[in-house]
């Protein structure tokens, strides 16, 4: 699905990533987990071309994403903070969005799933910072791509939305599509992916599935396990 | 965001193609005021207008990344839905007031044609230039700071060198360097171009051989459009550049 | 009674017989307009019919009346001067004259009257000429609507149009002149009129002045030539209502005026020239209700000027108003319109509160070092014409209009 071979990027005098190798393989969630700054964002970035590496090599469905933006129609990406252009209203966001991709009915489902019906006609710098984080989440689900991309999607959202997105993520699984996803909420993490990346000091400190790290790590459960390969590097 | 502000640029040259008129009741004067005008402010009003759209949609640019888009043509896009909203804003905005006030039938249109050409051209050199600031500095405040001093240096500091080249260097012959000069400053390019309609008189009292070909005939304004041209496709192209290697 | 008008009547036959009229064509008897001369006596018509006569060298030596139907052709076939006239009362009217020779050593003209009074040189056309119409030491004539077409490139090889040279009183109107080096030229002649003629893109100057008193030139075109007019050495000249017009060049301008005293010049239209007025040494001079427009300098004063006053005239849009090469003014500037005053006039009155500085430090800088041009509303150079105009260094600081009017002046 995803191929990452050698992946360097330097921003500045900070070398932020040095050497990434990952091949993630079609189908199931995988997280992409690290400390702050340890180059997560910028991977994903990297993936979706946002982020022109120094050197190295990222294949995406067996498309080579240099000088290409074609590939990206079968990605959709979640970023990380949701700002959208505050004069536009929300029906107006989407239909732009779909106008630039493919049309799609999908839209009316989650703007229900996600109870968005009000805020329609509203503008975008009106909206708060969840409801804002809901609108990102129609315009993501709403097309049928393969690779789905999500960069802290819990962000501002309350409880029930955060049930509804798992199970949308579940869902999109179970259609057989691969999901990267970043958090911070290791709960969620360890619901629900199937696999971890873990990159430290912008390399990859460990990719496997939870049951494993917990085995490496010699820790009874996810989130000491995480802790341990902190403090361990840390020591 | 775009619409709001080129409806306030709008007005504001709809004001002051009005209040010129109303002022001098001639419309050969209107057309010298608004020259010094266009010269100026056009490319303050591009300068600034572009970096501050640039970094207000900044997160929205971000959106669009994601999206399967060429990187060239989103911001070409912006590059052009700015300058061309600048552009109509100026042509609207001064055109309406002076066809009102019997543009068409006055001898003074080709002079104002020739005003609305080169401020279109400026806009679109000044927001390119803009748009080639803010893509190279991620900090807002220098980015404005930069764009500021670009307008500043080329509106006055550059002909203030310019002069002081001239008067220091006066027992050579200057002809050339004067020109060239001119050329290398897309305001003074079309101050000549200017020049060229309002003050041609003037100019040919010079006697070098070079001005006098340059002046004289419809070589100057040829070359002169020929580089204003340069100047909107070089920092253009250097946006298409910036933007293929810049990281969101 | 009856005897009386036998008696005017033999005198009227009497002087038919004795003032009789002479045909010229090519199948007459008389086939050439020298013969007709040898055959006339004064106070003779000779008509001349149409078709070409290759003749030069033709002397008028008596009071002749020579009149052209239909514009017969003189060919001079480039072998010298054409027609010389050297008595008095002759009008010579309607002629096609062409082919004048050129010489190096002589002033071979189409027509040339020398010594001679109240002479009428009328709808003439000359063409290929060396010098047009060339009046010389002779007094009370005309030069009435003639039309000169010259090929002047050069200014070395070339003649003038109309030539006074030591005349006086003669008028000279309603007539063309272009392609020549000097559309008209008065050397020593006074009391002249120079009144609606049109003189244009001749090699050297429209109208050329020089030690010739008391004439007045009005009404007149000088459009596109080297310069519109050249006024030098000369006194007492009216200049009324003349046109000035695309005089473009280095040094060019619409008008000179060199060591010029009392001189009138009033009523002119000054368009689009490089430079409109340039004046040097030239005292005493009233300029008013003139239209400077669109000039690259309208007035350029160099040298000393004293005592010329310049009222009720309207500057528009010239690129510089007035240019001194001096910080030094004795001359007076008031009640004009200055298109690029930017006063106000707060008490209504029509006139701008705060003076106007007709003389840019700007100026001063192009005069000094001439490609500065090239930075011509710059607003660096607005910005230290400002300074200056604060406080005046480089330029007089005494020449100013009070009254800066706030419209343009009509009259």
């Amino acid at each position: 699905m995803v191929t990452i071979e050698n992946l360097h990027k330097k921003f500045g005098k900070n070398q932020v990533l040095s050497g990434i190798d990952l091949n993630i393989s079609e189908g199931g969630i995988f997280a992409v987990l690290g400390p702050n700054g340890s180059g997560k964002t910028t991977l994903i970035k990297s993936v979706l071309g946002m982020v022109i590496p120094d050197k190295g090599n990222i294949t995406v469905l067996g498309e080579n994403i240099k000088k290409n933006s074609e590939y990206r129609h079968k990605i959709d990406y979640l970023p990380q903070i949701a700002n959208f252009p505050s004069n536009l209203r929300v029906k107006e966001l989407i239909k732009m969005i779909k106008d630039l991709r493919k049309p799609t009915n999908e839209d009316e489902r989650l703007i229900e799933l996600f109870r968005l019906e009000p805020f329609l006609d509203k503008k975008l710098g009106n909206l708060s910072g969840g409801t804002k984080q809901k609108v990102n989440l129609v315009l993501t689900f709403m097309f049928d791509s393969p690779l789905i991309i999500l960069d802290e999607p819990t962000t501002g959202l309350d409880p029930i939305s955060l049930i509804r997105l798992k199970d949308l993520i579940k869902a999109e699984k179970a259609k057989g599509k691969t999901v990267l996803i970043t958090s911070h909420i290791m709960s969620f993490v360890e619901e629900i992916s199937d696999e971890i990346v873990f990159i430290l000091e912008g390399k990859i400190y460990f990719k496997g599935t939870i049951q494993k790290l917990k085995t490496k790590t010699n820790q009874p459960d996810f989130e000491h396990a995480i802790a341990s390969i902190l403090t361990d590097n840390h020591a | 965001m775009r619409s709001r502000w080129s409806y306030v640029y709008f007005a504001f040259y709809l004001l002051l193609g009005v209040v010129l008129l109303f002022l001098n009741n001639d419309l050969s004067k209107a057309v010298i005021t608004l020259m010094n005008v266009i010269i100026v402010l056009v490319p303050l009003i591009g300068t600034i207008f572009g970096v501050m759209y640039y970094y207000n949609s900044q997160e929205f640019t971000e959106l669009l990344l994601a999206q399967p888009i060429k990187r060239s043509s989103i911001f070409l896009g912006q590059y052009l839905g700015v300058a061309l909203s600048l552009s109509m804003s100026l042509i609207l905005g001064l055109g309406i007031p002076f066809v009102f006030y019997g543009l068409f039938e006055s001898s003074a249109i080709w002079d104002f044609s020739l005003l609305l050409i080169t401020g279109t051209f400026l806009t679109l050199i000044f927001t390119a230039l803009a748009f080639n600031i803010a893509l190279s500095n991620e900090n807002k405040i220098k980015g404005f700071g930069y764009a500021i001093l670009l307008w500043l240096f080329l509106a006055v500091i550059y002909d203030g060198l310019f002069l002081m080249t001239l008067i220091l260097f006066e027992d050579y012959p200057l002809d050339k360097v004067s020109l060239i000069g001119t050329m290398l400053n897309p305001i003074d390019l079309s101050r000549t171009l200017i020049l060229l309609k309002l003050d041609i008189s003037a100019l040919l009292g010079y006697t070098g051989a070079v001005f006098k070909q340059f002046f004289g005939t419809s070589f100057g304004l040829i070359v002169s459009f020929v580089m204003l041209t340069i100047w909107v496709v070089m920092p253009v192209l250097r946006i298409v550049f910036k933007s293929k290697k810049k990281d969101f | 009674m009856k005897s009386i008008t036998v008696f005017f009547i033999a005198i009227f036959i009497a002087n038919i017989s004795i003032a009789q009229t002479i045909e010229v064509c090519n199948t007459c008897p008389v086939s050439t307009l020298k013969e007709a001369i040898t055959q006339s006596k004064d106070f003779d018509t000779i008509i001349v019919k149409k078709g070409t006569y290759k003749e030069h060298s033709i002397f008028i030596d008596k009071s002749l009346t020579i009149i052209g139907k239909n514009y017969p052709v003189i060919d001079g076939e480039k072998k010298g001067e054409i027609i010389t006239i050297k008595a008095d009362n002759v009008t010579v009217d309607g002629l096609f004259i062409i082919n004048v020779g050129t010489s190096y050593t002589e002033d071979y003209a189409a027509i040339r009257v020398r010594n001679s009074k109240n002479f009428v040189i009328q709808n003439l056309v000359l063409e290929n000429l060396f010098f047009g119409i060339y009046i010389e030491k002779s007094r009370d004539g005309k030069v009435y609507h003639n039309k000169i077409i010259g090929d002047a490139v050069e200014e070395y090889n070339s003649g003038n149009g109309i030539q006074l040279w030591y005349s006086k009183n003669v008028e000279i109107e309603h007539n063309y002149v272009e392609h020549v080096r000097d559309g008209i030229y008065l050397e020593f002649s006074d009391d002249c009129l120079i009144k609606n003629n049109i003189s244009t893109l001749n090699v050297r100057y429209g109208l050329h002045f020089m030690f010739s008193n008391d004439d007045i030139y009005q009404d007149n075109t000088f459009e596109n030539n080297g310069a519109g007019v050249a006024v030098m050495f000369s006194k007492r000249i009216k200049m009324y209502n003349n046109l000035f017009k695309e005089n473009w060049g280095t040094a060019s301008y619409g008008m000179l005026l060199k060591e010029i005293n009392d001189a009138e010049i009033i009523g002119n239209i000054f368009e689009d020239n490089t430079i409109g007025i340039n004046i040097e040494g030239s005292n005493r001079i009233t300029y008013k209700h003139n239209n400077f427009s669109n000039n690259g300098w309208a007035i350029k004063v160099k040298g000393a000027c004293y005592a010329n006053t310049f009222t009720e005239n309207n500057f528009l849009y010239n690129s510089f108003d007035i240019a001194y090469n001096s910080n030094v003014n004795d001359n007076v500037f008031d009640k004009n319109y200055w298109s690029n005053y930017t006063g106000y006039d707060l008490d209504k009155n029509g006139i701008g509160d705060i003076p106007y500085r007709p003389v840019k430090l700007f100026s001063y800088i192009v005069n000094r070092t001439p490609e500065t041009i090239i930075l011509l509303r710059s607003m660096f150079i607005d910005i230290i014409d400002f300074s200056e105009k604060v406080s005046p260094v480089f330029t007089p600081d005494d020449l100013l209009d009070n009254n800066p009017q706030i419209k343009k002046l009509t009259w």
